[in-house]
């Protein structure tokens, strides 16, 4: 699914990913952790094309096609999806209607029929009821005064909507408490099929006790220094970041 | 069915030859401005006397003033002895074919959805029969008169209806009013004229729109609109025509006047040439919009888009001196390139119980400049008078500037006010969080804009909302960076 090969990456001049290798498999669920400052966010966002990274060196491929060279619309039309951190707020534009374009804008660019207004009615009501979410949501301007858990759980019902191949979620679980944790996890859940992979990048263990990860990554200046199952994640709770750095400057 | 069309081809072909054409030749004035070429005007126009008196004296007022230096817009002094003042507005040489328009233009229709018969006419291109144009003409004539409603060019009622368009004309903008009013006084030569007649709801909406008359309408255009006692009117002004002229001055002036009961609603939008990206060319714009809710319980509705022309100078405005009178004014205005707006309304109450709503939405890229101005006056003697105004600006990029000037004079203590502004701006993270969801950076743009604007598209004609949609996206195509 998703192949990235010694991907080096700057913001300004300075050196943020320093080398980066990761293979995601279709079906999977990778977690991404690390301190503060060590690139994860950097990550998720040279992959979905922002602004303001330069990339030196490498590859990030999904599916074959080489994501690097494309704008970010045509990187979403591949199938990327990237659950934003902090969701930006549209004010005055509807939610239902920057869905519709959304999902039809990606459908067009696919060669598929593109949506009527009763047929994504019926599609995002489905949706809603898995998710468990109210329908107040779709008539209100996106993010527009929305509660952080809002935003954060309007993320999620974007991503059951859009259906990617590939999700990247960015600490979908800051600024979120238990029960609002709960309630996203639940919904990521749901979206969890065989043929759609996630990146789910977080700075704690918590949110991997709702989302159960096939692989464990630690990501610290720049590069994965370690990868494991599940337990991985464990351990770091228990140990720190300290711990796991420490043994990597010994072993290089 | 081919009678019919046999008729079409003859009337189009007459008019064609012998009006157009023609008058263009013989009709055309050297440049330059004095008493002679008035009363050369209103003569040709075969107006009354008394009209003529009254363009003279507009003149000599003109004379006497200072052009008007407040606004904050920029440009050099305009030679108004290097202005012709009798002639169509544009005068490029007859094409054979679209191949020999400007493809930025032909581009520009299609993007509009323009019939191709119609892009030929609006590019001057010589047409054989436009048959939609005259069969909507004579229609909408015959309809009308049907109930009693004059729907006609002004210079057509200065002749045929002398006494009814000199009761109202000049009573709601005086010459004497400003400068450009004015001039637009002594040198006017053509424009609308609409009258409907007691307890009549007009049967159609009423239109200038540019595939009717827009290709004779002057410079200097004038039209006055009287709503007689509970009647309904909506007047459709549409200057989508994109104009390819060095800079021209636009001075118009409108008129309404809504008696006891009725109701004017009033939409523009306006498309004139803006000018190239370094700001050569382009329309000046300076015209006097202002409505007058005379009798009780009338009501005046302006709605504008304006996204076009290098410099806009416009406060359409409402007098509400009837009891109980509404007046509302609903605006888009956008300005790119190097255009510059200054404009807004004013609400005078001078009526008891009388309402005003203002809600105007400004949007600004590149190096646009835009001031909303506006002035909401409560006289002495308007009790429980109410006012809410709403004034938005939406900058995109760093380069752009929004102003606002509002003024707010209450003398009577039982006024309630409420006055709402807001500012912001398009951000990098906006445009790229609809990209991350499948949108383009154009659509992420038009979506955000628009939802922006949508409260005063509401207000719009159904054809004409879509059409100003559209037109927004146009507009703002590679503002962005």
């Amino acid at each position: 699914m998703l192949s990235i090969k010694g991907l080096r990456a700057n913001v300004g001049d300075k050196e943020i990913l320093h080398g980066l290798d990761l293979e995601i498999g279709a079906g999977e669920i990778h977690a991404i952790m690390g301190p503060n400052g060590s690139g994860k966010s950097t990550l998720a966002h040279v992959l979905s094309g922002r602004d303001g990274y330069t990339v030196t060196a490498g590859s990030a491929e999904l599916n074959g096609v080489n994501l690097l060279a494309l704008e970010p619309e045509q990187r979403a039309h591949l199938g990327l999806f990237l659950a934003f951190q902090y969701p930006v707020e549209l004010p005055g534009v509807n939610n239902t209607y920057f869905l519709k374009a959304a999902l039809n804008a990606i459908r067009r660019a696919r060669g598929e029929s593109e949506y009527d207004a009763v047929a994504f009615m019926r599609l995002m009501k489905e949706k809603l009821r898995v998710l468990h979410l109210d329908e107040s949501l779709l008539k209100r301007p996106v993010n527009f005064g929305f509660s952080g858990g809002e935003k954060k759980r309007n993320e999620i019902f974007q991503m059951a909507l859009l259906e990617p191949k590939l999700a990247i979620l960015d600490e979908t679980d800051s600024g979120l408490d238990i029960d609002a944790l709960r309630i996203v996890a639940d919904g990521v859940n749901a979206c969890r099929s065989p043929e759609r992979s996630m990146m789910v990048v977080t700075h704690y263990q918590r949110l991997l006790d709702y989302i159960q990860p096939d692989y464990v990554h630690v990501l610290a200046h720049g590069q994965i220094i370690r990868s494991g199952g599940k337990e991985l994640a464990l351990e770091l709770e228990e140990r720190g970041y300290g711990w796991i750095e420490q043994v990597t400057e010994v072993a290089a | 069915m081919s009678a019919t069309t046999d008729n079409y081809e003859h009337l189009v072909n007459a008019e064609y030859e012998h009006g157009f054409v023609t008058e263009i030749e013989s009709d055309t004035l050297p440049p330059g401005l004095n008493e002679q070429v008035i009363r050369t005007i209103s003569t040709r126009k075969q107006e009354p006397a008394l009209m003529t008196e009254w363009r003279l004296a507009a003149y000599r007022h003109w004379c006497e003033m200072p052009a008007p230096n407040w606004a904050a817009i920029q440009h050099p002094p305009i030679d108004f002895q290097a202005i012709s003042y009798f002639s169509a507005p544009k005068q490029t040489p007859k094409l054979n074919s679209l191949d020999e328009v400007d493809p930025r233009l032909l581009d520009t229709y299609n993007k509009l959805g323009i019939p191709l018969e119609e892009q030929k006419v609006l590019a001057n291109v010589a047409v054989d029969a436009v048959f939609d144009s005259v069969s909507v003409a004579t229609t909408f004539r015959s309809k009308l008169a049907e109930v009693g409603v004059i729907f006609c060019s002004i210079s057509e009622a200065i002749r045929d209806h002398t006494e009814l368009v000199m009761r109202y004309l000049g009573t709601i903008v005086p010459p004497s009013d400003n400068f450009y009013a004015a001039l637009n006084a002594a040198v006017f030569t053509d424009g609308t004229f609409v009258y409907i007649p007691k307890h009549t709801r007009c049967p159609m909406e009423l239109s200038t729109y540019f595939r009717i008359n827009a290709a004779k309408t002057g410079q200097f255009e004038r039209t006055l609109i009287i709503a007689d006692e509970g009647s309904y009117v909506s007047y459709l002004e549409g200057c989508t025509a994109p104009q390819r002229d060095e800079n021209q001055l636009h001075a118009a002036v409108v008129e309404l006047i809504a008696m006891d009961d009725a109701t004017i609603k009033y939409s523009t939008v306006q498309n004139w040439y803006p000018g190239d990206e370094n700001g050569r060319g382009g329309i000046y714009n300076f015209v006097t919009k202002r409505g007058e809710c005379r009798g009780a319980r009338s009501k005046i509705s302006w709605t504008q888009v304006e996204t076009g022309s290098a410099i806009t100078w416009k406060y359409p405005s409402c007098i509400l001196r009837g009891d109980d009178a509404i007046g509302e004014f609903y605006s888009v205005a956008v300005t790119r390139g190097c255009q510059q707006a200054d404009t807004g309304t004013k609400m005078i109450h001078l009526g008891r119980n009388t309402r005003s709503t203002i809600v105007s939405k400004g949007i600004s890229a590149q190096r646009g400049q835009q001031s909303y101005r506006g002035l909401v006056r409560i006289a002495a003697k308007a009790e429980q008078a109410r006012n809410h105004t709403q004034c938005d600006s939406l900058l995109i990029g760093d380069r752009c500037a929004a102003h606002t000037f509002p003024y707010i004079e209450v003398k009577n203590p039982t006024a309630r006010m409420e006055h709402e502004a807001t500012t912001s701006k398009i951000s990098a993270d906006q445009l790229f969080y609809c990209q991350s969801r499948g949108l383009s950076e154009e659509d992420a743009v038009s979506m955000i804009v628009n939802g922006f604007c949508k409260q005063v598209f509401n207000e719009l004609p159904m054809e004409f909302a879509v059409e100003a949609q559209k037109l927004l996206s146009i507009s703002l195509e590679g503002a962005v960076g």
